[in-house]
């Protein structure tokens, strides 16, 4: 009798999902390789020699600290927003039945789901038309209103299985609502706010197609990287920020795992 | 005696309120339950209505504007000069030329991901289960132009690609394939393959976790009662896996599709100068300054999105999501 459990991947199935997976990692390891090159002028491989004097460059130039610090401002102060929205909109959704609650779910959505010219240009045509000029406020504006829905994906998986009578008992017990919400619903959910709010700074950490639309003149570190790419000034230095910036979005990432990783629905299976 | 005890206690069944603006506001709450679903959904909706869907209407209006050929200015009053303009040739090879990377591209990337997300699905078990779902993890939220900018390392001239096939000594096949029309050029980041190649590497993970989800739940006998039955593994792939995975390729489908569509970065730093429709669109506003034309662009990927999403809705994609 033939017997599948505990059976063996065929051998070709072994190959063809192992190198599917070092297609997906190579590349971002090679960045690290690069970050040490002596090479100035080319992508030459192997690099002629190794050296570490570019992370000194990198940190004299101020142009690298002024788009990061814009950077970090803009995803948190995004990320600050997106956490009261999406954790607002998905206590609504899953804690209530109404009209039109099919509808709220796709409009939170709607930001990632269609492409991000589409919503970078849209973006610009309204500030265009209300003659808005572009700010700090018009970058976190963008930001935010794709960032809700990663807060939103979260807060929703968490609050379908914290049972609603809890809730309720807290209620029968005699706590009133500020109080229920603040020793019961915000313990349970704070681990997939906190994993939902690590997403949200890694993705407007990380985003470009929106915000060449909403900058102006003012650039994020994807700006920086984006002119980097198409009018390149000094290589190694973009070699050198390209290999942080993995490391900067490695971090929340992995962070965020590890908070939801015992749920049904662990966080970041949605970008 | 004991009724009158009772009467004279005075703790009552019900405690009372925490009194002041937090107690009132809080049994106003319970009370009222639609009043603070209004409440909590207000914010979020006003947001996402005023910033969002108002934006995409001030879109749709700009579409049809139309711009005036001499002085450059926008004339802001109802025309369908604009869609007119957009259906010229030139433009129509735009958008085809995009549909078709599309259609590749998301065709590449469903063969790449069977195999990871059915090893995932069906045989990963604890720590490799972990390992696998951040092997896919990390590439997708690793940031989108350092994977562009890898890609440009590796594709160059000079670069690590051309070295190993060097030391294959496959260079003829590198310089055979260059030679082909439309698919060639003068090095692989200067042409078609390359967009090809990044826009593959750069969607697949957006396609694995749908399809691993999907085949999540494929029971496990179902493959073995295929080939107890006497299916060969090809007829059981083809008769009960692929069926079964089909939802989730769809979904995976929709990110791939609908985020090449729009992408103009990944064309303009690797690819020829043939533009994209995301180009077209980031040109036309930008240095053109023609925002009518830009926007009845934008409303062709919406449109292709719009019928393909009512086709996956069909096909049951969106329980797969």
């Amino acid at each position: 009798m033939r017997s599948d459990r505990g059976q063996r991947a065929p051998l070709g199935l072994k190959i063809a999902a192992a190198c599917g997976l070092l297609f997906l990692h190579l590349p971002i390891l090679l960045i690290f390789v690069y970050a040490f090159t002596t090479e100035e002028k080319s992508f030459v491989w192997p690099p002629p020699g190794l050296t570490t004097q570019w992370f000194a460059v990198t940190w004299n130039r101020p142009d690298v600290w002024e788009a990061l610090s814009l950077s970090v401002r803009v995803a948190a102060i995004s990320t600050a927003i997106a956490l009261v929205l999406g954790t607002l909109c998905a206590a609504a959704v899953s804690q209530t039945r109404f009209f039109g609650r099919e509808a709220i779910s796709l409009l939170v959505i709607l930001p990632i789901a269609l492409p991000g010219i589409i919503t970078g240009i849209a973006l610009r045509s309204a500030f265009s038309l209300a003659d808005i000029p572009f700010s700090f406020w018009t970058i976190v504006l963008g930001h935010a209103t794709f960032c809700v829905v990663v807060v939103y994906n979260n807060a929703v998986a968490r609050f379908r299985r914290t049972s609603g009578s809890m809730i309720e008992a807290s209620m029968d017990l005699g706590a009133d609502g500020f109080q229920t919400f603040r020793h019961v619903v915000l313990p349970n959910i704070a681990t997939a706010l906190l994993a939902g709010g690590m997403l949200a700074f890694a993705l407007s950490f990380d985003e470009v197609i929106v915000t060449t639309f909403t900058a102006g003149q003012q650039q994020t570190v994807p700006i920086w990287m984006l002119e980097e790419l198409i009018r390149p000034r000094q290589r190694p230095v973009t070699n050198v920020v390209a290999m942080v910036v993995v490391l900067v979005t490695l971090l929340p990432i992995l962070l965020a795992y590890y908070l939801t990783r015992d749920g049904d629905q662990i966080a970041g299976s949605g970008k | 005696m004991t009724i009158a005890a009772v009467q004279s206690d005075p703790t009552p069944a019900i405690l009372p309120g925490s009194g002041g603006m937090r107690g009132a506001l809080s049994d106003l709450f319970w009370r009222r339950p639609k009043f603070l679903l209004t409440l909590m959904l207000a914010p979020p909706l006003l947001w996402l209505g005023i910033v969002y869907i108002g934006s995409l209407f001030a879109l749709l209006a700009q579409s049809f504007f139309s711009i005036d050929e001499f002085s450059g200015l926008i004339n802001r009053e109802f025309t369908l000069k604009t869609y007119g303009d957009l259906l010229q040739a030139a433009n129509l090879d735009i958008i085809l030329r995009t549909v078709t990377m599309a259609a590749l591209v998301t065709l590449a990337s469903a063969i790449i991901a069977f195999p990871i997300a059915y090893y995932a699905a069906r045989y990963a078990r604890g720590r490799w289960k972990a390992l696998f779902y951040l092997g896919v993890m990390l590439p997708l939220w690793s940031s989108y132009l350092v994977k562009i900018y890898a890609w440009k390392l590796i594709l160059a001239k000079e670069g690590i690609l051309t070295w190993l096939l060097a030391k294959l000594n496959l260079l003829w096949l590198l310089d055979a394939w260059l030679s082909l029309p439309i698919v060639g050029g003068n090095s692989l980041s200067v042409s078609f393959t390359g967009t090809f190649i990044v826009f593959v590497y750069v969607w697949l993970p957006f396609m694995i976790l749908p399809v691993q989800a999907a085949l999540e739940r494929v029971p496990g006998n179902l493959v073995e009662a295929s080939s107890d039955l006497g299916a060969s593994p090809g007829q059981t792939f083809r008769n009960v896996l692929f069926p079964l995975a089909l939802p989730g390729i769809v979904a995976g489908s929709i990110f791939t599709f609908s985020l090449t569509l729009g992408d103009y970065i990944i064309p303009q730093i690797i690819g020829t100068s043939r533009l994209f429709i995301g180009q077209a669109v980031y040109s036309q506003q930008g240095t053109a300054g023609n925002i009518p034309l830009a926007a009845a662009f934008t409303v062709v990927p919406i449109v292709i999105m719009g019928f393909y999403l009512w086709g996956a809705k069909r096909m049951g994609a969106f329980d797969a999501l």
